[in-house]
């Protein structure tokens, strides 16, 4: 979907970079990349530094940049381009078969709200009429915009840095202890956690890391999982809405 | 970034945190932070740490340190600026968003997980 909207925008001189976040590094995003076989830059940022650099706490998020290596828009959640005409997903399209976990998983999801036109369309209108389009941000509206990120949440980062570090060591047991400092720290950061509870898979099928959460019978090291995080916080509020 | 020393070389932090040294201090875009107690082509960590309010983790069983983000002005960007951030695809070529000056560039978090 965003290959097809590169395709189409590219000749306006418009290009998308997109990036993987994945402490399991090239490993864990090549099924996904080659599947895709995009045409634009796809990278893969073991050591989250999407979070650092840009304040990605969630996925999909996506920052815009204009010609002079500006960024007009921080991140903000990204939905995929509507499909018109697309009617959206059922409960009932799920094999009977399916997991209680996934079954609640998909009835969290679905609560999930986006701005998917209205996204788009501001896309279309900055790709199309650059700084003039009333989308792209000034200076420093695009840093008040910006995460709100202070001393104490600085340090989760630097935790989140050492899991990973620890992660790629094979020290599970170090790993998991950073892991946790982090999400303390930076409570309101989805990705940092889904990263942790990515790497407990459950089963080995490909639903295996996205399970985020116990399985039947595993010990959990985490104080939250995917479920129980999303009813707490509300789905509605996981992501920002869509401010123009 | 992680770190086995609490010496850095200038060009490796200024690769990972986006900020540049300069004679006046640690700068990205318009905004520059005094340093104290540098000099050469390395940086002592922990002043570095101390002056930019960076935050230092160490893990004492391993010998090692993770230096974290700034914070300036309580906000993830201190300045509009991009930093020129620079990853590696799968085939391990690195690509730096600076190389698409001149275009209009969407960068896209995604996770397959």
């Amino acid at each position: 979907m965003w290959q097809a909207l590169r395709e189409e925008l590219a000749p306006q001189g418009f290009e998308l970079v997109t990036v993987g976040m994945d402490t399991l590094g090239a490993a864990g995003c090549r099924a996904a990349i080659e599947a895709a076989n995009p045409s634009h830059p796809s990278l893969i940022d073991q050591h989250h530094v999407m979070a650092d650099l840009f304040g990605v706490i969630n996925i999909p998020n996506s920052i815009w940049i204009d010609e002079d290596g500006m960024i007009v828009r921080p991140a903000e959640a990204a939905p995929p381009p509507p499909i018109p005409g697309s009617t959206p997903p059922v409960m009932t399209d799920m094999p009977p078969e399916t997991p209680t976990r996934l079954r609640e998983m998909r009835a969290e999801a679905m609560k999930i709200t986006t701005n998917a036109e209205a996204y788009h369309q501001a896309l279309r209108d900055w790709v199309t009429k650059g700084k003039d389009s009333e989308f792209a941000l000034a200076p420093e509206a695009v840093i008040q915009r910006s995460r709100p990120r202070n001393a104490s949440q600085a340090t989760g980062h630097a935790h989140f840095e050492l899991a990973t570090h620890f992660v790629t060591q094979g020290k599970r047991e170090l790993a998991i202890k950073h892991f946790r400092a982090a999400h303390a720290l930076v409570p309101d950061n989805w990705t940092f956690r889904r990263q942790a509870w990515s790497l407990e898979p459950v089963g080995d099928g490909p639903m295996a890391r996205f399970w985020q959460g116990p399985g039947p019978e595993g010990d959990w090291p985490y104080e939250g999982d995917w479920v129980q995080d999303i009813r707490r916080e509300g789905a509605e509020n996981y992501y920002e809405s869509w401010k123009p | 970034m992680l770190l086995h020393s609490l010496t850095l070389p200038v060009p490796d932090f200024e690769q990972a945190s986006g900020w540049q040294i300069k004679p006046e201090g640690a700068c990205k875009g318009d905004v520059c932070i005094p340093l104290r107690g540098q000099s050469g082509e390395t940086l002592q960590v922990e002043q570095l740490a101390k002056d930019m309010n960076l935050p230092l983790v160490a893990e004492a069983s391993e010998q090692c340190w993770a230096l974290g983000p700034d914070s300036v002005g309580g906000k993830t960007l201190a300045t509009a600026l991009a930093a020129d951030m620079t990853l590696p695809d799968l085939d391990g070529n690195l690509f730096s968003l600076s190389s698409l000056r001149g275009k209009k560039v969407l960068v896209y978090a995604w996770a397959p997980y």
